[in-house]
């Protein structure tokens, strides 16, 4: 029997149909969860910098003590206090999303290092035939001079990791996602 | 290769157990201009190679409260039957060692029996039916076996080139058990004439990687008088064997 893993195919233009009209994940830790809570906004911005409003966001982070845990719910089922760790939005007219979160506490790493906190990302869209994966870190976060994945990019890439304070929002995040071009963002080969 | 983890305060001790990384050929690249999107979205840098950690061995769990009765049959969420050939999609999903993935969620998309999605951005001049939406959605079992009751999609055009149409086919959704066996793909039916002119089909380059993307008639699980059945087993990504663990 042969195991090669099967291939992607792109998630295409009518992605909401299967994922986001009914399985959009906007909360990622209701509003009981102990942590900071925090406000993310992504925006998908293509190689010609026009926003990309046909794709699809999935996140994936620890809870605000560092643990990765078995979560429960799926659709707009979030109840107060629970938290699942996994969050899936379609990106707007304007390429972006919303998220509402804690943030996630310090993880393990590799040996006998420490990743700074950091939210794992997955980009769907069209025109991706495969998905792209990052991660977005806090700037300003004493732990980012150590994580040993930021370790890892050219310094001066790095920034492009880094979610920025919102001017408009107490506890707001921005991210900015640039699939190609001037300012790309780091993907990774996981 | 597994890297161990430090104890850190009260935290349990942690394995990470890296998953295999793809044969080369086996997957599309990002930019495969015959698919014209690709030009504009596929990143132009090379991607950084990350060692797994706990951040991507790990992956959000769904349960059955997830999943409403009528998710796993296409023909059953309206008040009448969709137009079309009823079929039944059926499959096992398993990881690269030919185990199964239990309890794992699986869902899918397609366009109805006249090759239109009821999608607002779906503007194909082939009409709509008020019967079928064309969405799917049900956890595989312990063995890994998943099944849908849908019908046929149509092929579709979508200008992508000159008189470009899309060969009949079903888009799917898994997650496995850690964030990096995460998959999308599409399902294709056998013998379809469109495969050939299909640049999404055609951008995965190994050819026998790609046939794995079409289902195949399967007259044992077919039900008579009432649907045709064909079968399209996954594999996700398996983990890397360990000499040591912990
Ligand atoms: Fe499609």
């Amino acid at each position: 029997m042969d195991l090669t893993p099967t291939p992607s195919q792109t998630v295409g233009p009518y992605l909401h149909l299967g994922l986001t009209d009914t399985g959009s994940v906007p909360c990622i830790a209701g509003k009981g969860v102990k942590g900071e809570r925090v406000w993310l906004t992504f925006r998908v911005l293509d190689g010609d910098s026009v926003p990309v409003p046909d794709a699809m966001i999935e996140l994936w982070q620890a809870d605000s003590e560092g643990n990765y845990k078995g979560t429960e719910g799926h659709g707009n089922s979030t109840v107060d206090g629970s938290f699942r760790g996994f969050g899936r939005m379609p990106t707007a007219e304007d390429g972006s999303c919303s998220f509402e979160t804690v943030k996630p506490g310090p993880v393990p790493g590799p040996g006998d290092t420490i990743q700074a906190p950091h939210i794992n990302v997955s980009i769907m869209a069209r025109g991706l035939l495969k998905r792209l994966s990052t991660r977005a870190y806090f700037a300003g976060e004493p732990g980012n001079a150590s994580d040993p994945v930021l370790a890892l990019i050219p310094e001066n890439r790095r920034p492009t990791l880094l979610a920025q304070p919102d001017p408009t929002r107490a506890g707001g995040w921005i991210f900015e996602v640039r699939l190609c071009g001037e300012g790309e963002t780091v993907f990774f080969d996981v | 290769m597994s890297s161990s983890l430090q104890n850190k305060g009260n935290r349990l001790p942690a394995s990470v157990v890296p998953f295999r990384r793809h044969e080369p050929g086996t997957q599309p690249e990002y930019l495969y201009p015959a698919y014209r999107a690709t030009r504009r979205r596929a990143p132009s840098q090379p991607l950084i190679f990350l060692p797994h950690t706990l951040s991507e061995v790990t992956g959000p769990i769904f349960v059955h409260s997830d999943i409403h009765p009528n998710d796993n049959d296409l023909t059953v969420q309206h008040p009448g039957e969709p137009l079309g050939e009823r079929i039944v999609v059926s499959g096992r999903v398993m990881d690269g060692d030919g185990r199964p993935v239990s309890n794992s969620l699986v869902e899918i998309w397609q366009a109805n029996a006249a090759g239109r999605y009821a999608h607002a951005k779906d503007n194909h001049a082939a009409p709509l039916d008020p019967n079928f939406t064309g969405t799917g959605r049900t956890l595989t079992d312990a063995n890994g076996f998943y099944r849908f009751v849908t019908i046929k999609p149509g092929a579709y055009p979508w200008r992508n080139h000159e008189n470009a149409w899309r060969p009949a086919h079903i888009h799917f959704s898994l997650f496995g058990p850690a964030f990096v066996t995460r998959l999308v793909t599409q399902m294709y039916f056998p013998g379809d004439p469109l495969f050939a002119y299909d640049p999404i089909l055609q951008s995965v380059p190994d050819e026998r990687t790609r046939q794995r993307l079409i289902s195949k008639f399967d007259l044992e699980t077919t039900k008579p008088e009432w649907a045709l059945s064909y079968r399209f087993n996954i594999v996700l990504r398996g983990r890397e064997a360990t000499l040591f663990e912990g």
